[in-house]
């Protein structure tokens, strides 16, 4: 089978560097893989939508949407038709131009993420040294989107939103930062290629279980979802942030939330749950993508579960989890890994 | 050639971005144009092979510092056309600091520059060699420097604490201390007579 697939991508360089020049040919095989990259992100940004409206219909034994195609399966095409023909809206005092940036702003940091996942071995698009600082970087770019839509609405609910999502984010950053740094120390490599290899012995959610719950509550308020959606709380602020956003510029807000929700799933999966490795030695003959995809729907499952159980944090209770509970655990348990590293060497 | 021409679109970006920093009337315009510039410096970092640098300049300058900025430019909203007025007075102090970071460049660009600083080696990462010479040949500096961090960690938390006595706060601890002896108490009612105290 590799065989045949290396002639098959020899023959494709061949034609291609014959079409565009090698230069300009690898500007385009690029683009192709970043195309071939981002199509079952978005694809799984749709259908995420279905999923999660299905599973919390099912939780709340009700039937979800089943009207549009068969079982519903056509829901989020119908969806994201209804959002594209439906009319731009703009405030009269808004401020125009960063009104239309902020969406776009949003979204984009979370499709260019995912370069450095690797879903399994060799299969990434840049295996780059540093891919643990680089999604650190780029989700750190994601709160502009949400301040800039805040303020350029120039409404109060859409203000406060902004101004309160920018703190929430900036102090989760932080503790989920923090946990991180347990795992770079264990696997002794920002590369997450490596840092999956690391371990092959034990998944690093064993030694570091805290972290992991860290992690995960940590970047459930980064992706501004329930418990911790106060940016957008309805019952407060209308929509917070959203509420002067209308047709594909607010779609370009959730397509955001939701790639935002797959993307630290499948960070989690990596850092803690083995990446593409498979729990058991002898299960290897699945394709490691596979395992990969199971955990992250795993975690996935767990943001929709979570949504559908718990009630929205009071914001200063939200502030003091953060800060008063998840940094001195994480600090703490930062030394006691350097600790272990010190005493008993890297995984 | 492709590295030359990014080079230029970074470089050239980075330009009009700080000018934008300057020239816009509206300051949240202003912080996001420095935003932008700062975003193309981390692109120019890695143009030079430095990528550990640039993403730290993205974590903490987009990440942080300028997050911070965005808020306090947009929760109090400073007249900074008030501020402008005095920009002539200030012109000769702006000139010289200008020129003292010409001057600067000038050492750069000659070579004058501190002995022993990182060179790249053959099978290592930046990364690794950032670490290895803070940790050993700038190992005081940069305690030093972390110790003056704390410092002023320290003095902004007790210069902004207050805690006021008239608002109602939330003790967590005394809450969750609290049994169902303290708070509940069971009375036999007699008919006809009610509850006492």
């Amino acid at each position: 089978m590799p065989e045949i697939l290396k002639e098959l991508l020899g023959t494709v360089h061949g034609f291609g560097e014959g079409l565009f020049g090698p230069m300009l040919w690898i500007l385009v095989w690029t683009v192709i893989k970043i195309v071939i990259l981002l199509a079952p992100v978005l694809f799984m940004v749709t259908y995420i939508t279905l999923a999660e409206r299905k599973i919390i219909g099912f939780m709340q034994v009700r039937y979800g949407p089943n009207r549009v195609g068969f079982w519903g399966i056509l829901q989020p095409l119908a969806d994201a038709a209804k959002l594209i023909f439906k009319e731009l809206l703009l405030p009269e005092k808004a401020d125009r131009m960063i009104f239309f940036l902020a969406p776009a702003l949003t979204l984009v940091p979370a499709l260019i993420a995912w370069a450095v996942i690797p879903f399994s071995p060799g299969l990434v698009l840049a295996d780059i040294n540093i891919g643990i600082l680089y999604i650190l970087a780029i989700s750190s770019m994601g709160v502009y989107g949400i301040i800039m839509a805040g303020w350029a609405s120039n409404t109060r609910f859409s203000f406060l939103g902004g101004l309160r999502s920018a703190a929430q984010m900036v102090s989760y950053e932080v503790s989920m930062g923090f946990t991180l740094i347990p795992v770079v120390l264990l696997s002794g490599s920002l590369n997450l290629t490596e840092v999956v290899n690391a371990q092959k012995g034990m998944w690093f959610v064993i030694p570091l279980l805290p972290m992991f719950v860290i992690y995960f509550i940590s970047v459930v308020a980064e992706t501004n979802r329930s418990p911790f959606d106060l940016p957008e709380a309805e019952a407060e602020l209308v929509a917070g942030f959203i509420t002067e956003y209308s047709a594909m510029s607010s779609g370009l807000f959730f397509m955001g939330e939701y790639a935002n929700m797959i993307l630290v799933s499948f960070m989690g999966s990596i850092l803690f749950l083995g990446g593409w490795l498979p729990p058991i030695g002898f299960l290897d003959f699945i394709p490691g993508i596979i395992w990969l995809g199971l955990k992250a729907s795993l975690l996935l499952f767990v943001f929709l579960w979570i949504r559908a159980t718990f009630p929205r944090y009071r914001y200063d209770q939200l502030m003091r989890l953060g800060w008063k509970v998840f940094l001195p655990i994480s600090l703490l348990w930062i030394f006691v890994t350097a600790l272990g590293v010190l005493l008993f060497g890297k995984a | 050639m492709v590295a030359d021409l990014v080079f230029y679109i970074f470089s050239a970006i980075t330009v009009a971005a700080a000018i934008g920093v300057i020239a816009s009337r509206n300051q949240v315009h202003s912080v996001l144009f420095l935003i932008l510039a700062f975003f193309n410096v981390a692109g120019l970092f890695v143009l030079l092979e430095a990528e550990f640098l640039a993403a730290i300049l993205v974590i903490v300058y987009m990440g942080a510092v300028a997050v911070l900025f965005l808020f306090v430019v947009m929760m109090l909203n400073v007249d900074f056309e008030e501020l402008r007025k005095g920009a002539v007075e200030h012109l000769p102090m702006g000139l010289f600091i200008g020129a003292l970071i010409l001057v600067e460049f000038g050492f750069i660009l000659s070579g004058i520059h501190v002995e022993g600083h990182a060179h790249q080696a053959a099978n290592i990462s930046n990364t690794q060699l950032i670490g290895q010479v803070l940790f050993t040949k700038f190992l005081l500096p940069f305690e030093v420097a972390s110790l003056i961090l704390l410092v002023a960690l320290i003095g902004a938390v007790v210069l902004t604490y207050r805690r006021r006595k008239d608002v109602k706060r939330q003790d967590i601890s005394a809450q969750i201390a609290r049994r169902r002896e303290d708070a509940v108490e069971l009375v036999k009612v007699a008919s006809g007579q009610g509850a006492k105290p």
